[in-house]
């Protein structure tokens, strides 16, 4: 076989396969987004988590900011603390902004929503968020339903 | 009495041979330099496992892409998440997949042809000759051709990730009508660098060493003559099939199994 041939179809196949597994790391799994790693850490204090899992996205107006880092029982209030990686360059919530867990569709994933306050101070690293709404726990809503129907 | 001395011989001789490929490892790792000196002889190695495999990974990659398309619509429309359809593809090809079904065709398409070519070598006194003439076919012969197993498959593996997912596009999206910005959008959301991406690789990578392994140490031991070389192929398909199967479970629970 004529070796100039060779060496280009392999040197084809190498750059193929490099480009196959760069296209891998920056278009389907956005490298960018998670390595490029300026954030700052604001925890939130919940009666009830529901379904919400760490890495679930955290939003304001629906626009993803930050991500859940760790989810941890208060060994005290026996309550759920959320701590949340913000993206630093959204360094402009109010500390009265408060967070409820919304659902993505009727059965779809949970997310931490952050619904930003009117203070002239803004949040930073380490805060806490006081005013949080819990998950809505189908389970719940439908005894709610079915004590309120009974008693009737 | 008999066959309690069977089962001994048995373990004995399991034992002895899992040794031996030990020290072949360790005797090919030894020579692996020689890569770098000549770089010519891993090129031709290259080419004969890694471009001529490539048509059958792209086709079947393709083809899985566009199964795993039509039958996750199928079971996801029933939910009304047709919208992750996407993801499933992604996660399916890069996790599992993507390394498991591309060294499985490796080793029937590569890792078989391996140890025919160094059987025959071996059988043909090719390899005894090279020794005479003080080459020593560890590094002239076997080295090569083992780095260059273990260098296709991860770049074959990801060929195959990328042209399934586009298959799973083609039926979603264009035949099924799922929104192409919904496709691509909840891949990029649900899939994450290290979790997916590099545990994929870092599977296609120990996948691509064990079937080169296996096929080279089957090739090189094997008795030689006609009916020796037929029986060590198909002990490189079997064993190396059922190694990447096994490693692939302990790999997904090792990574994923928290």
């Amino acid at each position: 076989m004529n070796s100039k041939i060779l060496e280009l179809a392999v040197g084809v196949f190498l750059l193929a396969g490099i480009l196959a597994l760069g296209y891998l790391a920056l278009s389907v799994g956005n490298m960018g987004v998670t390595a490029s790693g300026e954030t700052y850490r604001v925890t939130a204090r919940f009666d009830n988590i529901g379904g919400l899992a760490v890495k679930a996205p955290v939003t304001v107006a629906g626009v993803r900011v930050g991500r859940v880092s760790e989810i941890t029982v208060d060994r005290e209030l026996y309550s759920a603390v959320v701590s949340m990686d913000i993206d630093a360059s959204y360094d402009n919530l109010p500390t009265d902004t408060s967070a409820s867990i919304l659902t993505s569709g009727l059965l779809g994933a949970q997310y931490v929503g952050l619904q930003p306050g009117g203070e002239i101070e803004y949040l930073a690293d380490g805060d806490r968020i006081e005013l949080t709404q819990s998950a809505v726990v189908l389970e719940n809503l439908i005894g709610q339903l079915l004590f309120s129907k009974t008693s009737e | 009495m008999n066959a309690l001395q069977r089962l001994g011989r048995l373990g004995i001789e399991a034992t002895l041979a899992l040794g031996a490929a030990g020290i072949f490892f360790l005797r090919v790792v030894e020579q692996l330099w020689i890569v770098v000196r000549r770089p010519a002889l891993l090129v031709q190695q290259l080419f004969s496992v890694g471009v001529l495999t490539v048509i059958i990974i792209v086709l079947a990659g393709l083809f899985v892409g566009m199964v795993l398309g039509l039958q996750g619509y199928n079971t996801l429309v029933d939910f009304g998440a047709e919208s992750s359809l996407g993801l499933v593809v992604a996660l399916f090809l890069t996790r599992e997949l993507g390394p498991v079904l591309t060294a499985l065709l490796f080793t029937g398409r590569a890792g078989s042809a391996l140890t025919a070519e160094i059987g025959l070598m071996k059988t043909t006194e090719q390899l005894a000759a090279l020794e005479m003439m003080a080459v020593n076919p560890m590094q002239r012969v076997i080295a090569p051709r083992f780095a260059a197993g273990a260098i296709a498959v991860p770049l074959l593996a990801a060929m195959f990730s990328v042209v399934g997912i586009f298959g799973g596009y083609l039926i979603g999206v264009e035949l099924l009508g799922v929104d192409a910005g919904v496709f691509w959008s909840s891949m990029r959301e649900g899939m994450d660098f290290k979790e997916d991406i590099v545990n994929g690789v870092i599977k296609s990578v120990v996948f691509g060493l064990c079937v080169t392994w296996i096929a080279l140490f089957q090739g090189y031991t094997c008795v030689p003559n006609a009916a020796g070389i037929s029986r060590a192929t198909t002990r490189t398909v079997v064993t190396g099939s059922l190694s990447i199967l096994g490693i692939d479970y302990v790999l997904t629970a090792l990574m994923f199994g928290a």
